[in-house]
């Protein structure tokens, strides 16, 4: 690699996306934008016990089974989860019984 | 707005806790993560879990291990947490602090889907750790000694896979061969490529083992076989001799024996018969027990059962895995197996408990077996069993729990001095209204009435160096009764005492001595049975007395003090007199002290509203050292002596020093300093304590010297974790009190009040809280308040449950074929498991309620008084509706006076989709004075009523995106007036004049006006930030509190010049909403204050805990935890609070390495909020780093704490 294709804006961004999962790219399509946001949802509930707790109340499982719910659905992206329909069922589903 | 943030209660809650030996040698403690906060438990000799230790650790804990270096006999503590940093803690017994040996970042902070902290492993040796993420990063860090026994701690190693998700990771036992990590990964990257969801169908999880190379210090990849798709849990099985090495794969219906090269050995988790054939049965915790001559796993599956899991082995070839019913407890998030022979069961939802082990499951019992796995065409043969009563277990302790509190109301039902805190708290069968008052819970011992009315009372041992009293004594209005202690409490009349004659003291003199000091005179007995009376001149009488073990002081009426001590031969003498210039109010004498002839200070309280100490030195007797003046008469004075500590178990390290605390007739209590050379007083506070003047006794609390104040209501002033605490008991009033100590009962207080005389013991020091709770049927969602009637009305649901006579009808068949009688057991649960006893086999609190289809609901609405603690009215509701949204209306037309409202949703599912066959809002009337509910009609509605509100003799409702409003018909509710124009979903509606404040469930609220001339709803103002509303509260005509999903607090305003112009347009800014802006409203309402808790807020609301004092707002949350913020009222406090905060984040950076300011920062930056937890660490903090601070801050320590504990008594 040459001195200058250091500062090239192409070689910053793929660094950026190798370091960084899910930095987006300029030919990124709505399947591929859907799944990172999908993952990255998922994996900040699993983060936040007490989020998870919420979800466990709204549907009256334990927080294990949440857990693990969520778990699959970040390892899939929210493809083929039988109850995740649209991919964005827990993205929406609040607390009090309801879902937007 | 700036508002002080103070967390009342911890979350009681527990993510995830470990047990070891973390204080050394042999004792077992617990760790336990609450969220944000890191507690020590150790459970004591009487099997009661103590908690030791609590800190506020300002970071979201997320995972917890401990290792052992080799030949070391402590445990360290490793702490996963979003900080972005691991970080190694141990336990300093001796100042009873968690200290932080090493500290190591390795990325970003924030729970992030890459960066480490959600798991944790250990190689069973104690030589490495391997912390993981969610998916791709993995790092290792090898642990180490240096050259002078301390824990170093390497650079990380890598273990990285970009596109793997990891599910588990576990430390592989291989003895001291290289450390081997196991996890359970999945690699997407083919997945991600097809959209058609075809790859994702077949990706495959592996198992991985992950070897660090302790020569080469590299990590590799060792070897990944395919595993189960449903597996989300590793457990490490023992190895290096101990056992056969490998790790225990935990799946949906199965646990798997794996390790390289070795066959896997699968066996199936065994079913509950009514379990629908669709749900799986997953592991979601695990403990691994292990002795020398064998090891065993208990797994508990996400109904609560347990299974105890053992290995045949031979050598490292594992022939056999059974899997073996144990025993069946409410879930837990942790399990931890105490050497001790206890099991500590961290629940979910709901109250920990402590088990003790009563056998290890040898008995048999339905097992499955790798040997007798079956495996037809339609995949494995189930094994089944019937859950049943405890056979292994014991229950011997329980620790309470709020999570997850889901409503709360604070308001004096009970007409008490303080309001009560009513709390929703817990899940399905678990579920409980809980009753809060700030004070310590009491357990009252035994009360016994007496012959009359007593005035006071004492307890006296008959040796110095006996270890029990022998007698209590009480004084009524003309005589003494004298009552021995021992098998039982009986009345005596050989002791010497005069029982003719009221009594002003009773105590031991000397060493084994009695003196008995009444109006007239001292009567001394000596142990010999030898009594000498001392009688007062002439006709004046004894008023006070202040006495330790060897001075006496006497007040007599007229103001002579005549001072006694007791010399080499056990004789009391005269040995001074002084005149004061009045009568005196109360006297006090220090304790003597340690290796000491007397205490050098007597305090002396007058009518002319001073105090003055008085010095008892033969130098200088009877001199004044210091004098201090007071608001009112002093009623009660009290020496406090606090001894040097250095830490230690009781607290933090502190110099000996002595207080003057006096009770005033004002019912303040006045404490100050006493300075142990000159006797000069300083640093004074004053607290109000009730409307009587507090009378003030010494006693024994945790074998340390404590103050009762006994006001309007009894207080307790002692020292916990280093802290000087004045906390209210939850009793009646009381007029006298004194220590107890017998036989049954170590650490006692008598007391008397009215013509009872009564012994308790004080519970649970430390909290803030007691409670009183009672059993509810199913989750409960919120609840109303009847103010005038004093009855509660709550909804209750509960999703993919039986309703009550399907469970009925199902459990009789259930004994009918288990061939056992069902008397008594079908009423049992028509209580709902109300009973905590558990005669009942089956009791739901224990097993949960049976599983069903997702879109079966059972629901109740309930009628509740809760002083009398009965259900008045319990209405099941009918064919899946659950209740959602409940309040109280009053129409327009008063032909029914108050009304009850109640949203209900029938069939609801949340996936694949929301779907739900019909919404109905239902009316009920309240019959029988309100304690019975009567449905007047049902109005189905086209979506889902998640809020009711009453508006101007209306009912405004939240029907999904539609803000309507009703009017009451005969056969049902009229539409007046809607607006369809909110966002998503309505979930909170308040109102205030003709302003309506909506929020919504992701755009947080909108401010609506209502026009009757033109009958119209609009929304002139809304927040420009998306929030996503859990909880919220009307604060002022502008103001709204909101809590968001994310765990931020903040209050919106709108600007008084938009304000207005809204009262003043004649149109109320319709025109201006016509327009409308970008898709919103017109207007914009500001964040005035933002601060995030840490923990999803589920209620708000503004009240005063204490009277007279400040009104804040009190929050509660799902971890369990309640929080007041409280609004400062000058800007010198705001100014003083804000610079020991800064001071505080500079110089006590929190425990888990998250900075403090980014923790309350984590989604919006922090806004007028001071966070009161990180300030009371103050007094946590080394002496010299407290002299620091005040420096820079222009005061003294002493100061600074004075005004921690001042804005904290403004709150509670």
């Amino acid at each position: 690699m040459q001195a200058s294709d250091r500062f090239n804006i192409n070689s910053q961004l793929e660094h950026l996306q190798a370091k960084y999962v899910g930095t987006g790219h300029a030919d990124l399509n709505r399947f591929e934008w859907a799944v990172n946001i999908q993952r990255d949802s998922y994996a900040s509930y699993v983060g936040h016990y007490p989020v998870l707790a919420y979800f466990a109340l709204a549907e009256n499982e334990s927080i294990g089974r949440e857990r693990y719910n969520f778990m699959q659905i970040v390892g899939d992206g929210g493809q083929t989860k039988s109850g995740c329909g649209d991919g964005f069922g827990h993205n929406f589903l609040v607390f009090d019984g309801t879902v937007a | 707005m700036f508002l002080y943030s103070l967390t009342l209660q911890q979350a009681t809650g527990v993510v995830c806790a470990i047990n070891g030996s973390f204080s050394g040698g042999k004792s077992q403690e617990i760790v336990v993560a609450r969220g944000k906060s890191l507690d020590l438990l150790r459970p004591d000799d009487a099997g009661k879990l103590q908690t030791l230790l609590s800190v506020d650790a300002f970071a979201s804990i997320r995972s917890l291990a401990h290792f052992r270096l080799t030949g070391a006999n402590k445990d360290y503590i490793v702490v996963g947490s979003d900080s972005g940093r691991i970080v190694i803690l141990e336990y300093n017994k001796e100042k009873n602090t968690f200290e932080k040996i090493h500290q190591e970042t390795f990325g970003k902070s924030g729970c992030r889907r890459i960066v480490p902290g959600q798991y944790l492993a250990i190689d069973p040796k104690g030589r490495a750790v391997m912390i993981g993420a969610c998916e791709k990063q993995k790092l290792v860090y090898v642990l180490n000694r240096d050259t002078s026994a301390r824990l170093t701690i390497s650079s990380p190693l890598e273990a990285n896979k970009s596109h793997t998700v990891t599910y588990s990771i576990a430390g592989v036992d291989c003895g001291f061969d290289n450390p081997i990590f196991a996890a359970i990964e999945l690699d997407y990257s083919e997945a991600d490529q097809d959209s058609t969801g075809q790859a994702a169908n077949e990706a495959q999880k592996h198992l991985t083992f992950y070897e660090l190379d302790l020569g080469l210090n590299h990590v590799s990849r060792k070897w990944s076989e395919q595993v189960d798709n449903a597996a989300n849990m590793l457990v490490t099985v023992p190895g290096g001799g101990d056992g056969p090495s490998g790790v225990l794969v935990c799946a949906e219906n199965f646990v798997i024996y794996k390790n390289q090269g070795h066959p896997d050995v699968r066996a199936v988790i065994p079913r509950r018969p009514d379990l629908p054939a669709t749900r799986g049965v997953l592991i979601v915790s695990a403990a691994m027990h292990k002795q020398k001559s064998m090891f065993f796993f208990l797994l508990q599956t996400e109904y609560g059962d347990i299974f105890k899991v053992t290995l045949d082995h031979d050598n490292d070839r594992v022939s056999e895995l059974r899997i073996k019913y144990f025993d069946t407890i409410p879930v837990t998030s942790a399990l931890c197996v105490l050497k001790s022979g206890f099991l500590f069961a961290a629940s979910e939802f709901g109250n920990h408990a402590l088990y003790q082990f009563q056998a290890i499951g040898d008995d048999p019992d339905v097992e499955s077996s790798s040997s007798t796995l079956m495996e037809t065409d339609e995949g494995f043969q189930p094994v089944f069993f019937q859950p049943r009563g405890l056979k292994n277990l014991v229950r011997i302790d329980q620790v309470d729990s709020l999570m997850p509190i889901m409503d709360m109301k604070v308001t004096n039902l009970f007409e008490e001095e303080t309001p009560q805190i009513f709390t929703l708290c817990g899940q399905g069968p678990r579920s409980s209204l809980r009753i809060l008052r700030p004070g310590l819970a009491i357990s009252e011992m035994a009360v016994s009435q007496l012959p009359g009315v007593p005035s006071a009372v004492w307890t006296v041992k008959k040796n110095v160096n006996d270890e029990f009293d022998a007698y209590i004594v009480v004084s009524f209005a003309n005589a003494t009764l004298v009552l021995s202690i021992g098998e039982t409490v009986e009345e005596v009349s050989d002791s010497g005492f005069l029982d003719t004659t009221p009594s002003l003291a009773v105590s031991l003199i000397g060493d084994d001595s009695l003196m008995q000091v009444h109006p007239s005179g001292i009567r001394h007995i000596r142990e010999d049975g030898r009594i000498n009376e001392w009688r007062t001149p002439g006709k004046r009488t004894i008023v006070k007395v202040g006495s330790n073990r060897l001075q006496v002081v006497i007040a007599l009426s007229g103001g002579e003090l005549i001072y006694f001590e007791v010399d080499m031969t056990g004789q009391l003498m005269e040995v001074d007199k002084h005149e004061m210039s009045g009568d005196v109010a109360c006297l006090d004498i220090a304790p003597v002290p340690e290796g000491r002839q007397r205490s050098r200070f007597l305090a002396v309280g007058s009518y002319d509203n001073t105090i003055r100490i008085l010095s008892l030195d033969p130098d200088d007797c009877m001199q004044i050292l210091s004098l201090q003046s007071v608001s009112s008469p002093p009623e009660s004075l009290l020496f406090l002596e606090v001894q040097a500590s250095i830490g230690g178990e009781d607290g933090a390290d502190h110099p000996a020093s002595l207080f003057l605390n006096s009770g005033l007739q004002s019912g303040v209590l006045f404490r100050t300093v006493v300075d142990m050379v000159t006797g000069q007083l300083s640093d004074a506070r004053s607290r109000f304590l009730g409307l009587r003047a507090p009378k003030l006794f010494s006693v024994m609390v945790r074998g340390r010297r404590a103050m009762l104040c006994l006001s309007s209501r009894p207080w307790l002033g002692y020292i916990h974790q280093g802290q000087f605490l004045l906390t209210p008991l939850s009793y009646e009033t009381l007029e006298y009190a004194a220590s107890f100590s017998s036989d049954q009962c170590a650490e006692g207080v008598v007391s008397v009040a009215g013509d009872a005389l009564r012994v308790f013991t004080i519970e649970r020091l430390g909290e803030t809280f007691n409670e009183t709770a009672i059993p509810l049927r199913y989750t409960p969602r919120k609840f109303v308040l009847q103010p005038k009637r004093k009855l509660l009305v709550i909804i209750e649901s509960d999703q993919g449950a039986f309703s009550a006579e399907e469970r009925e009808a199902a459990r009789k068949e259930c004994f009918e074929a288990a061939g056992m009688g069902e008397n008594g057991k079908v009423e049992q649960m028509e209580n709902g498991g109300d009973d905590e006893d558990k005669d009942d086999p089956l009791s739901d609190e224990q097993y949960g309620y049976p599983k069903t289809e997702s879109d079966k609901w059972a629901s109740c609405i309930r009628v509740l008084d809760p002083k009398t603690t009965e259900t008045t009215c319990l209405l099941e509701l009918q064919d899946n509706e659950a209740a959602f949204s409940i309040c109280t209306v009053n129409f327009h037309d008063k032909e029914y006076g108050t009304l009850l409202a109640v949203g209900t949703a029938k069939s609801l599912q949340f996936w694949p989709k929301r779907s739900f066959s019909a919404g109905y809002i239902h009316i009920y009337r309240f019959l029988k004075d309100g304690r019975s509910l009567e449905l007047l009609h049902k109005t189905p509605v086209d979506g889902i009523p998640l809020a009711l509100c009453q508006f101007q003799g209306r009912l405004l409702a939240g029907i999904g995106p539609v803000l309507r409003l009703y009017d009451l018909g005969k056969k049902r509710l009229l539409r007046k007036c809607e607006n369809k124009l909110f966002p998503n979903t309505i979930t909170t509606i308040h109102t205030y004049r003709d302003r309506i404040y909506v929020g919504d469930i992701q755009e947080s609220f909108h401010y609506c006006k209502y026009r009757r001339d033109e009958n119209q709803l609009y929304i002139f103002a809304d927040d420009s930030v998306p929030r996503w509303l859990t909880a919220a509260y009307h604060i002022d005509f502008d103001t709204m509190a909101g809590a968001d999903k994310f765990g931020n607090i903040y209050f919106v305003r709108l600007p008084q010049d938009v304000s207005d112009e809204i009262e003043e347009d004649p149109t109320g800014g319709k025109i201006k909403w016509e327009q409308g802006r970008l898709n919103g409203a017109p207007n914009k309402v500001d964040e005035i204050v933002q601060f995030h808790v840490g923990d999803v807020v589920t209620c708000l609301q503004k009240a005063a805990l204490i009277p007279g004092g400040g009104e804040c707002i009190i929050y509660g949350t799902v971890m369990g935890s309640l929080g007041a913020l409280l609004a400062f009222t000058s800007r010198d406090d705001v100014d003083f609070f804000a610079h020991l905060e800064m001071h505080m984040r500079q110089e006590h950076p929190p425990l888990c390495g998250r900075d403090h300011m980014a923790f309350r920062s984590a989604y919006f930056p922090v806004k007028d909020v001071i966070d009161g937890d990180l300030c009371e660490q103050f007094p946590t903090l080394p002496l010299d780093l407290q002299r620091k601070i005040a420096d820079e801050l222009d005061r003294t320590p002493a100061e600074i704490l004075k005004k921690l504990e001042e804005v904290r008594n403004k709150i509670v």
